[in-house]
């Protein structure tokens, strides 16, 4: 009796020590998660913080009137001067005008273009218009630029201070939403610098890789695990495309430009080739997660559908690949993801030019948005470190987007069981 | 006698002198199972008459459901897996070159050990064999297949108001006469079943048993048991195999009363299993 005691005594003793075991494990794991999310969280505040700027310019108001002779002329930027030059009458030496055009975006004059050709009445008459500052402007505007700095260190002379300060004094200047920055391709001047070119470069590079690697990799991965003879030449097989997957993405660019532009003569820097090379990139990832889901149907299924006298094929078409569809399509959702924030394969092929017009079509030239965002970052203006982190907000945008899309795609397969 | 305290003979397991003469529905000769280098299965001959219950008992890995897939071709799919013999279905060789495989498995159903309902709708899951078969060429047709099939499963009157749920929401017994009427939907003319009741609880069990009892008006069944009370139970005729071997087989009366081998007797007798 004493003996079952002590041994429940002894059980009590130890529990105490297990208890706080337990607790000790789970408080790491909090502590962990913490700094995961903290970690998060700096990085995802710290690019809001540098990249929401992007998403406004300063205008300027100016008077125009818009001279026949000019209009005809299409110097539109001479009517941009033209107006700055009787703001600011008391501006007279050529070496300050020349300064004081520099206020104004090398682009504004586009601005006034389009306002004729939508209204040509405008002709002769005389309108109050917002016009897209400089950059350097832009950056006095946000604060970025510091007053206090002398002359020479700073990119804004005193005149120009001057002048900013006072048509601000006007009301003549305001921030106004960048939509420049969602519909035009890239610039040297970083106020008409627009994304829309490397989005447009990135979703007809995954269009094309989509289509080439789902139905492959679905393809492959049926084959392999449902029809394929188990045997040392489909081991083989398996374990290249778990190397292949393994493959640094910068080999797969030297690949498609041995392949495709050398060999095949495909053209250079376009999303045709920016996809196929993806699509190389991604085909073991969805071959993989596919093979997964293909596994992971219970084997009891089959049987069923043989039992009732289906086909191989009918069985894996009716039963086995519509139960697989959900892992298959987060595979491929993830594997889209990945080639979406690639940028070393499609270096190799030429994708990294500048390209000022929105592509269109599979063969123009064009970046993708992670190019883009090199090429920004690359850049010296102050004003392209903002748009750098804009660029990021977008792809982020795009990335949060395409597993959101994975989550309700899954979720909606799922509801058919 | 001893072995009654066991087993009890019900007088369904009692054949008349008419349908023992039945012609044989299934028969195998010399049958040869190998998976890879293993031999599964020695030299059966096995007559299953038409219209009855035939039970496949004995120990564990015997061999029992090796048998019974061979009968509708179902070890095809297991890589290894050779089978040599004849097994022939209304006289034709089911093995013979040029059997079509498809044909076949809507003249032999299967039922398997846990119940295996394809996760669709009830209605969908017993219109997958007439609809692959091309069965019904309109959808009242199909309805009409559905309803008989489930009405003869016992199954209608449980699932009448929610044809459209999923078949996988059923219970445990419900599931595997689902599987049943899927079975029978496509009107096959033998039945196999592999310890149909095994995953069930005992109102189920007694539930398919009256069931396959009704069946073998229609269909000839083959079923795999390891309960020797269940085979007592449902079937006319028992094949008992042993390590591969089938050691006896005949009348259900005759194997549980009055075995001839003594392995047989062993086992019936609960000693060995
Ligand atoms: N797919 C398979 N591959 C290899 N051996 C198998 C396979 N299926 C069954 N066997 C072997 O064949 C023998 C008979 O198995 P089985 O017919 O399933 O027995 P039972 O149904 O009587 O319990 C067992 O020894 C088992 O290990
Ligand atoms: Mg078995």
């Amino acid at each position: 009796m004493s003996d079952i005691s002590a041994h429940s005594e002894r059980i009590q003793a130890g529990l105490a020590k297990r208890y706080r075991a337990e607790k000790r494990f789970r408080s790491y794991g909090i502590i962990a998660i913490g700094i995961a999310i903290a970690f998060l969280a700096i990085m995802l505040l710290a690019i809001f913080v540098r990249g929401h700027g992007a998403f406004q310019q300063t205008h300027a108001a100016l008077t125009v009137t818009f001279e026949e002779a000019m209009v005809q002329d299409n110097d539109w930027q001479g009517l941009v001067k033209q107006s700055l030059r009787e703001t600011f009458p008391e501006v007279t030496a050529r070496s300050d005008k020349r300064k004081l055009y520099k206020i104004m975006s090398s682009g504004a004059g586009f601005d006034l273009q389009d306002i004729y050709k939508e209204d040509p009445s405008v002709l002769g008459q005389t309108r109050t218009v917002w016009l897209p500052a400089s950059d350097d402007i832009d950056m006095l505007m946000k604060g970025a630029i510091d007053r206090t700095v002398p002359e020479d260190e700073r990119r804004v002379s005193d005149k120009e201070i001057v002048w900013f300060d006072q048509l601000r004094a006007d009301d003549a200047i305001e921030l106004h939403f960048n939509t420049r920055f969602f519909t035009a391709g890239d610039s040297r001047e970083p106020e008409l610098a627009g994304i829309l070119g490397a989005v447009m470069g990135s979703l007809l590079s995954l269009t094309v890789c989509l289509l080439l690697s789902f139905p492959l990799g679905v393809m492959t991965a049926v084959y392999l695990e449902e029809f394929a003879p188990k045997n040392k030449w489909t081991d083989l097989i398996e374990v290249n495309i778990n190397n292949l997957a393994a493959v640094p993405s910068i080999v797969f660019g030297l690949l498609g430009l041995a392949m495709f532009l050398n060999f095949m003569l495909l053209p250079r820097s376009a999303p045709l080739v920016g996809g196929m090379v993806l699509a190389l990139m991604t085909l073991p990832t969805i071959i993989i997660a596919g093979r997964a889901a293909l596994r992971a149907v219970p084997p009891s299924i089959r049987e069923a559908a043989f039992g009732m006298g289906a086909s191989p094929v009918q069985t894996v078409l009716h039963h086995v690949l519509p139960l697989a569809m959900p892992g298959m399509l987060t595979g491929t959702i993830i594997g889209m993801a990945q080639a979406l924030g690639e940028s070393a394969p499609l270096l190799m092929i030429g994708m990294v030019a500048f390209i000022v017009d929105v592509p269109s079509t599979f063969t123009d030239p064009a970046t993708a948005l992670p190019v883009q965002i090199y090429l920004w970052a690359d850049s010296p203006e102050r004003a392209f470190t903002e748009r750098t982190a804009a660029a990021i907000i977008v792809l982020l945008g795009f990335l949060v987007t395409m597993n959101l899309l994975a989550v309700i795609l899954r979720k909606k397969f799922e509801r058919r069981w | 006698m001893e072995l009654a305290i066991h087993t009890e003979v019900s007088d369904k397991a009692r054949v008349d002198g008419a349908s023992s003469s039945a012609p044989h529905k299934v028969t195998a000769q010399a049958v040869d199972v190998y998976y890879g280098d293993k031999q599964a299965l020695k030299n059966i001959n096995l007559d299953i008459p038409s219209n009855m219950v035939t039970a496949l008992i004995g120990p564990s890995g015997c061999g029992k459901s090796t048998f019974l897939r061979c009968l509708n071709r179902m070890n095809d799919v297991v890589d290894g897996c050779r089978v040599a013999g004849q097994i022939k279905l209304d006289g034709e060789d089911i093995y013979a070159r040029g059997v079509d495989v498809v044909h076949l498995r809507a003249r032999v159903g299967m039922v398997f050990q846990k119940p295996n309902p394809f996760p669709k709708s009830i209605y969908d899951n017993i219109a997958y064999g007439p609809k692959i078969h091309g069965l019904a060429r309109t959808r009242a047709g199909m309805d009409e297949i559905v309803m008989t099939s489930l009405e003869r499963a016992g199954l209608l009157d449980e699932v009448r108001d929610r044809m459209d749920a999923p078949g996988t929401g059923l219970s445990g017994g419900q599931q595997q006469r689902l599987c049943i009427a899927r079975a029978i939907a496509v009107q096959p003319e033998v039945i196999l079943m592999d310890e149909p009741c095994s995953a069930l609880d005992p109102i189920a069990t007694a539930k398919i048993e009256e069931l396959i009892d009704e069946l073998k008006q229609n269909y000839t069944i083959v079923m795999v048991t390891h309960s020797m009370q269940q085979a007592a139970r449902v079937s006319q005729k028992t094949a008992f195999f042993h390590l591969g071997d089938l050691v006896e087989h005949g009348d259900t009366t005759e194997i549980f009363t009055n075995p001839k081998d003594e392995r047989t007797q062993a086992y019936v007798t609960g000693r060995i299993g």
